[in-house]
């Protein structure tokens, strides 16, 4: 994260100082900070919708009555996880936003997901857990892609879903990759001694 | 079939609410306070994710207004070009890690320019509906919980990213090339 952010900043720096740009860069930052802020103000508004419903799915029990059945299937991907902790239940409805194409409810349980992650974590090193959580997240196998079917209809297309096969495809491959990806990393860093 | 599934997805949103709402009442909890106090949370989290989001949007805001984003795209269009990856379509393989607004924004601009049924119009979608986020994701997820260290996340998740790349690549030009 550190380098990524770095390369990103002393690139462009010097990218605009050979092309004599520096001015627009200024602009340029001014502008993404005040974007970074109304974004995340608006996600204010359905973060606390999502996590208000949580509590309820929580309270009257019916989120651990679906992690009971479901569990066997998630606890093969996290295996660290101890079988009926909250975390399974939040991960659950965190991949269920994301196959349905429900973005805006995918964050506010991937959150509490990572927060239930945190306690079993206790430190500031992501845990293996939470890495394959992670993995499996960015690459979030979807069905139905809302978003990008309202903007193709919105575009004039003669069938905005004719995307939705080669999307799935697409979403499996890089799911799959990812966790061999994280399972052989995983692997390396026990060999390594690392943390 | 397609229409179907986006008919399911339209009712499942209402239907999920319904059954959570019945079963709680069901179970005799109070719905409305129970409601508030989760939904409490939501603006202390979302006040925590600024500095890191904040963060990240102007790295890439700079990246992008910089001209460094275009050397890039200078630099690996001849080499993909070999492996038959459309130009147009290389702004968007760049932008779909680092920036959800801003791939959104350049798929629309394909679509606009090329038709969302040409071959780039549907490549665009397929490529920017097939991968998330990976930097916002990451840094926002560890961030809400105090994680320094994401180890080996980034990784995976760019290459998870170029492989939905590939996959997203080939599986169009055999559909619909």
């Amino acid at each position: 994260m550190n380098a990524v952010f770095v390369f990103l900043v002393v690139s462009s720096i010097l990218i605009s100082t050979i092309s004599g740009n520096l001015n627009g860069l200024t602009q340029s930052v001014a502008l993404s900070a005040a974007e970074a802020v109304e974004r995340v103000f608006g996600l204010i508004g359905i973060l606390t919708l999502w996590l208000g419903i949580a509590k309820i799915a929580e309270r009257s029990g019916l989120l651990a009555a679906v992690t009971r059945i479901l569990q066997p299937f998630v606890r093969l991907l996290f295996p660290s996880i101890p079988r009926g902790h909250p975390a399974l239940g939040a991960i659950l409805m965190n991949m269920s936003a994301n196959l349905f194409g429900f973005g805006s409810a995918a964050t506010p349980f991937g959150l509490k997901a990572m927060k239930h992650l945190q306690q079993l974590n206790r430190s500031e090193y992501a845990s293996e857990a939470m890495c394959t959580f992670l993995a499996v997240n960015t690459s979030s196998v979807t069905i139905i892609p809302s978003t990008i079917i309202a903007l193709r209809a919105n575009a004039g297309s003669a069938n905005p879903s004719e995307i939705i096969g080669t999307m799935f495809f697409a979403t499996v491959v890089s799911t799959i990759v990812a966790i061999t990806a994280d399972g052989f990393f995983r692997l390396c860093f026990r060999k390594g001694g690392k943390i | 079939m397609y229409t179907a599934l986006v008919k399911i997805s339209e009712c499942i949103l209402p239907l999920f609410l319904l059954v959570v709402f019945l079963h709680a009442v069901y179970k005799r909890v109070p719905v409305y306070d129970t409601f508030v106090e989760g939904a409490k949370e939501g603006f202390g989290l979302a006040v925590k994710l600024i500095p890191y989001v904040v963060g990240i949007y102007v790295a890439v805001g700079m990246f992008r207004d910089s001209g460094a984003m275009d050397a890039a795209i200078f630099v690996l269009k001849p080499l993909l070009s070999i492996a038959d990856v459309p130009g147009e379509i290389i702004p968007l393989l760049i932008t779909r890690p680092l920036s959800g607004p801003a791939s959104l924004g350049i798929t629309v601009e394909l679509m606009n320019r090329f038709g969302p049924d040409s071959f780039i119009g549907r490549l665009a979608s397929t490529i920017d509906g097939s991968t998330d986020t990976t930097l916002y994701i990451i840094a926002v997820y560890f961030a809400s919980v105090g994680i320094r260290k994401a180890r080996y996340s980034l990784a995976v998740g760019l290459l998870a990213d170029a492989a939905g790349f590939c996959a997203a690549i080939y599986v169009c030009s055999r559909v619909f090339g």
